[in-house]
Formats: C-alpha cells, structure tokens, sequence
C-alpha cells in the first residue's frame, strides 16, 4: 500500500534549500584529489573516442549488409541514426526523473511533446526567428514542468505517477482534437522548411542532422553529468535511497524533486526540439502515454541510474524497433506456425517480452550486466 | 429537461463502465501495492475472447445468447489471465513495487502488441444485440438502452465485491492485509494465496469490463483496453487509492462530469475536465490519497 516514497512530500519545503546544509557525509571529493582526477580524466577516454568515432561516421562510406540501410554515411542509416541519438538522448532525460531521483513518472512525454510543438508552432503560426523560437518552446515547457511539477508532488510513489500520467493525457488529448487547427490532429505539424537554415534541410543533409542530435546528446550528457556531481544531485540520490531519511536530515525533498523534474522536463523539451528539427515535424505519437512507457522501458533496458544506462537503452530500443521488422522474414522462422510469425513480427511484443527478462534477471540493465560480466572476468 | 436527463442517465452509465474496469484496478492496489499496467490487456483480452466466442457459436442462436456466453468466457480468460500473470511475473516480486510496475509495463506493450499483430490494428466490428442498440422514451428523452445493463451489471458487481468484503472469511482477510499485512502475516494466514485470488479477481473484472466497452463502442481493437486503463487510473486516484467506494463514487462523477461537459461546452473537453478535476482533487485534499478500504 505505501510505497517507502510515500511519506513526507511536503513537509520540509521551507527549511532548507537543497543544496543546503546537512550533508556533509555527502561530498564528493576524497583525499587525494590529485590522483583522483587524473583517473577521472582517465575515465572520460573512452567516452571522447566513442565521441570521435560517432562525429566521424557521416565519412564513413562503407555497407554494413543487414545492420544499417545502404551505407553508413547515406541518407537511410543517418536519419536512422539521428533518429536513435535524439531518443536515446531523451532517455538520458527521463533517467533524471526515474533513475536519479526515484520519480516513476508516467508523463515525460508531455515534455518532450511540448518543445517539439511549440517549435513547430512558433515557427510556422507565430512566424517567429529560429533562436527565438527554440528559446520560447524551452521557456514556456519549463514553466509546464514547474506547474505540472508542483501539482504532481503533492502526491508521492505510485499516485505521483498516474497524475503525471493523467496530465500527459490531457496534453495528447488536446493534440488530437487539433484547437484552432494548430496541432495538425493526428497529422502531426510538419517543420517550416523556409524558417530553418538550408543545412537541416532535405534529404541530401542528413549528415547535418546526425551532428545536430550527436550535439544534443552531448549536451544532454554534459548537463547530467553536472547535475549529478552538484550537491543537489547529491541530494536527488539521497532522496531516491531514501526520501523520508533526506527528509529528516533536513533536506528540502519537495524542493531537491521539483528542481529534479524542472532539469528533466527542460532536457525533454530541449530533446523535443532536436527530434522535431530532425525528423522535420511534430508527431502526435510523441504526445501518448505508449512514448513514455517507451522512455521506462529504455532506461530500465539500459540500465537505471547510469548515463551510459539510459542512453545504450534509448539508442538500442530505437535501433530494434526500427529494424526488428526484418526479423518476420528471416529464414529460419518460416517453418513456424503462422499464429507465433504474426506475433514475432511485432517489434513491441519481442521488445516488450525481452524487458520482462531484463526486469528479472539483470536488474542494473544491459550495461550493468555487461559492467559485471568485465569485471568477473577481470578477476579470474 | 429531456437533454439533461438524457446526459445524467449516459453519464452514469459511462461512470459504471469505468467502476467495473476500476474496481479490479482498485482492489489489486488496496492489497497488494501493485499498480497494474497490465490490466488494458486484461481487458483486451476478455473483450477478444469474447467477440472470438460470439463468432465460433452457431449464428442460429439469438445475438443476446451469444453475448451472454461471450461474457462468461471473457470473465473466465481475465480470471485465468491475472491469475497466470500473478503466479508467473508477479509473485517472485512481491514488496518491490516498481519492478512489479515495471513487468505490467512490459507485458502490456507485449500484449498489445501480440493481438496487433494475430488480429490486425484496425477495429473488427462485434454483433449488439437488438434491444441494446435500441432507445427507451423515459422522461420525453430518447435513453440508449445499452447504459442500463452497465448500470444493472455494475451495481451488481459493487454489491458482490462489497458482500464479499465484508461478508465472508476471505473479505475480511483482505480487509486486515490492507490495514496490516505484516500482522496477518503473523497470525499465520497465508497472503500469498489471498493476493493470487485477488489477482483473478481482477482480472474477470478486467474481462468484464472489456467484453462491455467493446459492446459500447461497437468494436474491438488491441489499443481499447489502454484507452479505458487511462480513465480506470483516474478513477481509482479520485476515489483514494485502494478504497471500493471512493472509486464506486468516482466512476460516477468522473463519468457524469465528462457526459456533461462534452455537451455543454465542446466535444473533447469532458476528457479535459477529468484531468482538471483530478488536479483539484490533488490539490484540495491530497491526503484522501493515502489508500484505505471501504
């Protein structure tokens, strides 16, 4: 009945800041500090080569038969590997929520819808410039993660999702009936083509595009990284192993949850932005509750609480449910009965079952399954 | 006058669908903890076994024959469902919430996804009986008769549930896991068998509740039990978390709210003011959320 989250949402809102005192158990930073960051340098190398390799790939002219359309650097594999960038980059954002504070929250997608729309509507509708316009849709989606945030909170644990999840449903059901015509319903609202600079443009550019949400996810990863070695994402994990503890010690839970949500929600919306500039439109699929039980799915895939976690979950599940299409017409499942080759040539269904077993049997995710399996090895 | 009784008695007919697609959400909940994502495909599944029964009988058979079959299998495959889900994916979960949460996520993508693609994502059309496509004149408005067997069969399933809460050994089981499940725990009664029973019990509701939004909205489809799940959520959070009649109570405002608004205002804006109102709720008396049983 109650969740270990439940308790205490609201109680301590005006004692202490969240980066306040009384938690200096808490620091970060070990004696010998010096060595410390040298191996933390050490650390960040492979990230900067995987970097490299990534920015270096739209160079890369070779066919990878059954892995990627065509060519790696042609049009079909960089749009589809913009595409799982940016969510994957989404996911970074949603672990915010679920991964580093302990939020289940059902309504990530709300956010994620609002940078996206409002883009495409200050574009084309308001007619206004692209700064500005990217500007507008990030101001106005962290104004709705404040409120939707506030309200939100004033309940915990399970209830806290399904308001989240209530308030998402309303923002797809105001999507869908197309108010005034500036949705576009269940078309979508495609980009201004004539607002955008040429290079995000057309098909000839995808490579401009896989380094537009490349950047995003660095960004992403970049701001994360910050947020997490601050003394509020201190207090973010303090609030997630334990919320009525934090709040005893004196922490601000309602406040640390809220800036938590306020962080995410921009990077949604930030991640919204890119997705609309690289798909070249607003879907209403961005608004339903199935996207955000997808971002669920990603983060647990990957790995909860990690950024490498949340963002191999992203780009994998994109990659899968993309290309798993493929899979009904392999060979080998020709001889099965028709009833199992229907249901395999569903992506969700294999998608869905495989994160059943993840749930169960690797519950740190791909990555910590794999983080394990080094080491294991290691010590042999 | 005849308008308004007209949106009173389809109002309160809605709220008695979504009671009966709450009241297995809600009773899993107030025992167990678990948020259930997959009671959509619950319901999907009962509505399919059902439209799939209604195709398999002989069509020589009155329309009302076959649906009355329909529903008793339906109530037996959601009955059989919850239960297989609760022994197999949930039981070895038991006191970790968002894992348990996390399985329901999963099956119900798969879920959904399995009936898309065995069956198509189109709807498939199912067979009304006569009388219940039909209107009866009360008051000088014309009433769709299909609102009154909702009705009939939610009063009568809020009856039972209640009869059997607090009438027999294994309502009043429930009832203490609810208040303390530790104390049960120790007073020697196995609750593990009580959350099994609860599970299928749920999950006949589910197919219950499926089987009838399919006959409401004339056609079965894989994406209609999440449609109903989102208001069935709503629902049970108005109504307290866990709490039989909060939710009896909520179904019928939350219900009524949207017949009324949808024609009042606009199309559209009755699902609006279902979320505004659950907002105002959170907002005035967010401590009615902390879950009991009535």
């Amino acid at each position: 009945m109650t969740s270990p989250t439940d308790h205490l949402t609201h109680t301590h809102t005006s004692s202490v800041t969240p980066d306040g005192e009384g938690e200096a158990t808490m620091t970060p930073e070990a004696p010998g500090e010096e060595r410390h960051g040298a191996h933390r340098l050490l650390r960040a190398v492979p990230a900067v080569v995987l970097l490299a390799v990534l920015a270096f790939l739209p160079y890369v002219p070779v066919e990878v038969p059954g892995i990627l359309p065509g060519r790696v650097n042609g049009p079909g594999s960089m749009q589809l590997l913009a595409t799982c960038l940016v969510i994957g980059g989404i996911a970074l954002s949603y672990d915010v929520f679920f991964g580093r504070t302990g939020l289940l929250s059902f309504g990530h997608a709300l956010f994620v819808a609002a940078g996206s729309y409002l883009l495409t509507i200050s574009l084309s509708t308001w007619a206004l410039p692209l700064p500005f316009a990217v500007l507008v849709a990030l101001a106005l989606s962290t104004v709705l993660a404040l409120v939707v945030g506030a309200v939100a909170l004033r309940v915990g644990g399970i209830a806290f999702a399904m308001v989240t999840l209530a308030f998402a449903q309303a923002a797809s059901i105001i999507v869908m009936r197309n108010p005034g015509g500036v949705t576009g319903g269940e078309e979508g609202r495609p980009l201004d083509r004539d607002a955008v600079p040429d290079l995000l443009v057309g098909v000839a550019n995808a490579p401009y595009r896989y380094w537009l949400a490349l950047c995003f996810v660095v960004v992403a990863w970049v701001v994360v990284t910050l947020l997490v070695r601050s003394r509020a994402g201190h207090a973010m994990a303090a609030v997630r192993e334990n919320e009525q503890r934090a709040s005893v010690l004196g922490l601000g839970t309602y406040r640390v949850k809220l800036l938590a949500i306020v962080v995410g929600s921009l990077l949604g919306a930030l991640g919204g932005v890119v997705h609309a500039l690289v798909l070249g439109g607003s879907n209403p699929h961005l608004t339903t509750s199935e996207f955000t039980l997808s971002l669920l799915v990603m983060v647990v895939l990957g790995g909860a609480g990690s950024r490498w976690g949340a963002l191999v979950g992203g780009v994998l599940y994109t990659y899968a449910d993309a290309r798993l299409v493929e899979v009904s017409n392999a060979a080998f499942l020709q001889d099965l009965p028709v009833v199992v080759r229907q249901v395999l040539s569903q992506p969700l269904f294999i998608l869905g079952a495989f994160f059943v077993v993840v749930v169960y049997f690797a519950p740190s995710g791909l990555t910590g399954l794999g983080g394990r399996l080094i080491r294991r090895s290691g010590s042999r | 006058m005849s308008d308004l009784v007209l949106l009173l008695v389809t109002g309160v007919g809605l709220g008695a669908l979504y009671f009966i697609a709450a009241s297995g959400l809600s009773l899993i909940y107030g025992l167990m903890g678990v948020l259930n994502f997959a009671h959509g495909v619950f319901m999907t599944a009962g509505a399919y076994a059902a439209w799939l029964t209604m195709g398999a009988l002989p069509d020589g058979w009155p329309v009302a024959a076959r649906l009355v079959v329909g529903v008793l299998v339906a109530v037996a495959v959601g009955a059989v469902v919850g239960l297989v889900v609760e022994v197999v994916l949930i039981r070895p979960l038991y006191r970790h919430h968002i894992q348990q949460v996390l399985v329901t996520v999963g099956l119900s993508l798969a879920g959904v996804a399995a009936a898309q693609g065995i069956w198509g994502a189109d709807p498939r059309p199912v067979e009304r009986p006569e009388w219940m496509s039909g209107t009866t004149d009360i008051l000088g408005a014309r009433l769709p008769n299909d609102r009154f067997v909702y009705l009939l069969v939610a009063v009568a399933l809020f009856a039972g549930l209640l009869a059997l809460l607090h009438l027999t050994r294994l309502g009043l089981v429930i009832r203490a896991g609810v208040e303390n499940r530790t104390m049960v725990e120790a007073l020697g009664i196995n609750v593990h068998r009580t959350f099994t029973t609860v599970f299928a019990l749920g999950g006949a509701a589910a197919g219950l509740a499926g089987v009838l939004y399919s006959q409401y909205a004339g056609a079965v489809s894989p994406a209609q039990g999440g449609s109903l799940l989102i208001f069935a959520f709503i629902v049970v959070v108005i109504g307290g978390m866990g709490s039989l009649t909060g939710t009896a109570v909520a179904a019928v405002v939350v219900g009524l709210v949207q017949q009324l608004a949808n024609y009042y205002a606009a199309s559209g804006v009755g699902d609006l003011s279902v979320v505004l109102l659950l907002a105002l709720v959170l907002l005035l008396r967010p401590t009615s959320l902390k879950g009991a049983m009535a």
